[in-house]
């Protein structure tokens, strides 16, 4: 049948100032103009947002999930970057 | 990293509640089977579309008329987060639509019968969605993520859908005779019907057992369809409506109530393409996508031509 297959359009969007635009899902356009509209009829349609960006799928680079243990494993064993890590005194206050 | 390795850790996050993810290995069954039923899902919401998107000139007033149109536009919204959800399994949109059109894939049998009367809208509102809903507060906590935070916006959005339509039948019920008999004329229709929308009985359903241990279903379709009947009962008696089935009594020893076996011939007629309104469903779908064709062509034009002047 037909192949109109629009390109995918991954949404983020910011629900109130003061906050960051967070993915909530994707969706097909044929550019960034109906990408916005449609994203604004998908995924606003009760005032969820008051700003959205799109971006295309092919353009988002990501982590590979099978190197997520070694890509990741230089902020799990430095636990003193945590103040947990360290001992205070218990009288000592506002720290 | 081996077969048996990545399959072990695959099961090791199910059983601790960890969600799994687009990028996860996953089993290819677990895959077929989540792009199976979120893509039967997804047609369902559009598919359920067309009973309603007929009255809406019809509707009896300005309110009613609003109220049906945002309903009928959630719907075109959930399809659209369900069928994302199945592309990020590698599905191809357009694909399982055809899957759809050729009879390949289902949706839900309910949308296969009509919607005669303006209290059928109202019903199918109560328990049409209030079945559906009871199936996904479900999956809200199925194992995969985008299918599960799909299902929490879905089932945030659909409350009003269960609430107007009792709403909108507390107004027949209350009003003239004609009018609540209309009401009683649709729940004698639609009670089974809605009955049969969580599906087979457990003894023969045959997806079950796997979606179960993988954690994509919770609770089977017989314990739904308990759920749902006992949540019910008391709802229709505040409407003073009467449940077509002369066996519905309160059982003390099991805690729920007793119901009479469900039409299973009727069940399968309808899934395997004879009911009602079957074909006319599939017309519509059809027609809906070859006469939106040139939309679709006109949009990539112009998209085209818009990035050529700004290359330019």
């Amino acid at each position: 049948m037909s192949t109109t297959q629009w390109p995918l359009w991954e949404v983020f969007i910011r629900s109130k100032q003061g906050l960051n635009h967070k993915h909530v899902g994707s969706l097909r356009a044929p550019d960034a103009t109906l990408a916005l509209e449609n994203a604004r009829d998908v995924y606003t349609r009760r005032s969820e947002g008051i700003s959205i960006w799109v971006v295309e799928s092919a353009n988002i680079h990501a982590t590979d999930i099978d190197d997520a243990d070694s890509f990741f494993e230089p902020s799990d064993t430095k636990i003193y970057r945590h103040p947990t890590f360290y001992e205070v005194p218990d009288g000592v206050k506002h720290m | 990293m081996t077969q048996a390795e990545q399959e072990r850790r695959f099961l090791d996050k199910i059983d601790r509640e960890i969600k799994i993810e687009p990028n996860d290995w996953m089993p290819d069954e677990y895959r077929q089977t989540l792009i199976r039923q979120i893509s039967q899902h997804a047609h369902s919401e559009i598919v359920g579309m067309l009973p309603e998107g007929n009255w809406i000139t019809r509707a009896p007033n300005l309110r009613r008329k609003a109220v049906l149109l945002a309903k009928v536009q959630d719907e075109a919204g959930h399809g659209l987060y369900l069928y994302s959800a199945t592309e990020t399994l590698g599905a191809d949109r357009e694909q399982l639509m055809d899957d759809m059109h050729t009879g390949k894939a289902k949706y839900s049998s309910i949308f296969n019968y009509p919607a005669l009367t303006w209290a059928d809208i109202g019903t199918i509102g109560w328990l049409v969605d209030g079945a559906a809903i009871m199936n996904q507060v479900a999956l809200c906590r199925t194992s995969y993520g985008p299918y599960a935070r799909a299902m929490v916006k879905i089932c945030k959005e659909e409350s009003f859908h269960q609430r107007q339509g009792y709403e909108s039948l507390m107004k027949l019920c209350n009003g003239a005779p004609q009018q609540k008999a209309m009401a009683q004329d649709a729940m004698n229709r639609f009670w089974w019907p809605s009955l049969m929308m969580f599906g087979p009985s457990d003894a023969e359903s045959t997806h079950s057992d796997q979606s179960i241990k993988w954690k994509i279903k919770r609770f089977t379709n017989d314990e739904l369809r308990q759920s749902f009947v006992d949540a019910t009962v008391s709802q229709a008696q505040i409407l003073g409506l009467t449940i077509p089935d002369p066996n519905l009594k309160w059982n003390e020893d099991r805690g729920h109530y007793d119901f009479s076996e469900i039409n299973w011939e009727e069940f399968w007629q309808v899934v395997k393409g004879n009911g009602p309104c079957n074909k006319e469903r599939i017309a519509a779908r059809l027609k809906a996508k070859e006469e939106g064709l040139w939309v679709r062509e006109a949009a990539n034009a112009f998209a085209k031509k818009r990035a050529m002047k700004k290359s330019a």
